[in-house]
């Protein structure tokens, strides 16, 4: 009886092992490619290879990862890593592109784990129309808030708090990204 | 039982989703719209067929006492085995299933089959019986996530079928796919209670 139990939990173990070690390659590359994909969605123009250069800094509480972004060697914006804890269910992992004023030039929600029909359209809903739109707003000047608190990005119907989520990470990726930039300059 | 009325009868007279009720937690959780509906149904179905076959073929080397846990570990090494190969290769899937697709070994209609069906069959109608279990509760599932999308944000299959605002937004929630459910199980059972009318008539 526990021998044949531990046969097969042997046997599953063996199995799970050999495809974990097979697809590792392929699982790195996957998330990697994502990872340039969405690097590549937030800032466009750059001839460098952001990840290989990128760099961390420290904004307020948390590390955030920058991939920077240059054209002929000229910093041209960068690409910011965050997240926040405070999701409807959890961590929301962005990343978003910012020009060296501190203008947000795109966005991509990397992982996360929102109500599928309501906070789940956070990828889409803040590249929408009028207010919805966080592109081009500058968190620098003023943190971005959901128009229920009293700021000007309108929030997902129904997914206020994930809402407040996504808007806190770009607030902490634009303070992120604006110490790079401070850094950087300062270093020149 | 030849293998097509296996798939025939484990896919419409015992539908898991609307005659055995089995599998509600992912049927209710995971239907918000079509797509999600059916590619959450198609993984499970991928599993099922998996692991309705490794039972039925070990399940003479199986001992009564410890089935239960034998069974648990086949359909959790489908699952993960599952979970590494859509990292590896369809990352964009295994994304948008997200949470849902560990928490298929915990969904009854594996364990429930593997119970009831395949370790009491041979390997082909056990593999029958998956693929008639998974394609019942997949449709089902899609079915369900279609209704609950049009009436809840207008579209289906992220086809704009109505403004979006006009949608009410209690169907893409919870309740929603209770109240949805309820309906969906109501016209089956009627559609079904009047085929077999006409049969024995």
């Amino acid at each position: 009886m526990a021998g044949v139990l531990t046969i097969t939990t042997m046997i599953a173990g063996f199995l799970l092992g050999y495809v974990y070690r097979s697809t590792a390659e392929a699982r790195d590359k996957a998330s990697s490619d994502k990872l340039v994909g969405a690097i590549s969605q937030v800032v466009s123009g750059f001839d460098n290879d952001p990840v290989s250069s990128k760099t961390t800094v420290t904004a307020g509480s948390s590390q955030i990862t920058i991939y920077p972004a240059t054209h002929d060697g000229r910093l041209i914006g960068c690409a910011a890593e965050s997240s926040s804890d405070n999701g409807f269910s959890g961590k929301i992992t962005i990343v978003a592109g910012f020009d060296p004023d501190g203008n947000i030039l795109g966005y991509e929600v990397t992982s996360h784990a929102e109500t599928p029909g309501l906070g789940a359209k956070m990828n889409d809903w803040f590249r929408g129309t009028g207010s919805r739109s966080v592109i081009g707003r500058n968190p620098s000047s003023r943190p971005l808030k959901v128009s229920k608190d009293g700021g000007e990005v309108d929030g997902i119907t129904a997914a206020t708090i994930s809402s407040r989520a996504f808007l806190e990470a770009l607030n902490i990726a634009s303070e992120g990204a604006m110490t790079y930039f401070r850094q950087s300059t300062e270093n020149k | 039982m030849n293998f097509f009325k296996t798939i025939y009868h484990s896919a419409v007279l015992e539908n898991p989703t609307f005659v055995l009720l089995l599998g509600m937690c992912p049927t209710l959780g995971t239907t918000s719209s079509a797509i999600n509906g059916m590619s959450m149904g198609l993984a499970t179905t991928g599993v099922l067929i998996c692991s309705n076959a490794a039972i039925s073929g070990i399940k003479n080397l199986v001992p009564d006492k410890v089935r239960i846990p034998v069974y648990i570990v086949v359909i959790a090494t489908f699952v993960t085995l599952l979970q590494m190969l859509l990292q590896a290769y369809a990352p964009a899937l295994n994304d948008s299933l997200g949470i849902f697709i560990p928490l298929i070994v915990v969904n009854c209609i594996l364990l429930g089959r593997a119970e009831a069906f395949a370790s009491r069959h041979n390997v082909a109608s056990s593999v029958a019986d998956g693929i008639g279990s998974g394609l019942g509760f997949t449709v089902a599932r899609t079915l369900l996530g279609a209704c609950r999308e049009l009436l809840g944000s207008g579209s289906i299959a992220s086809l704009s079928i109505y403004p979006e605002s006009w949608g009410a937004l209690l169907f893409i929630l919870a309740p929603g796919a209770f109240i949805m459910l309820g309906f969906l199980i109501a016209i089956y059972r009627y559609l079904q209670a009047k085929s077999t009318k006409k049969h024995s008539a």
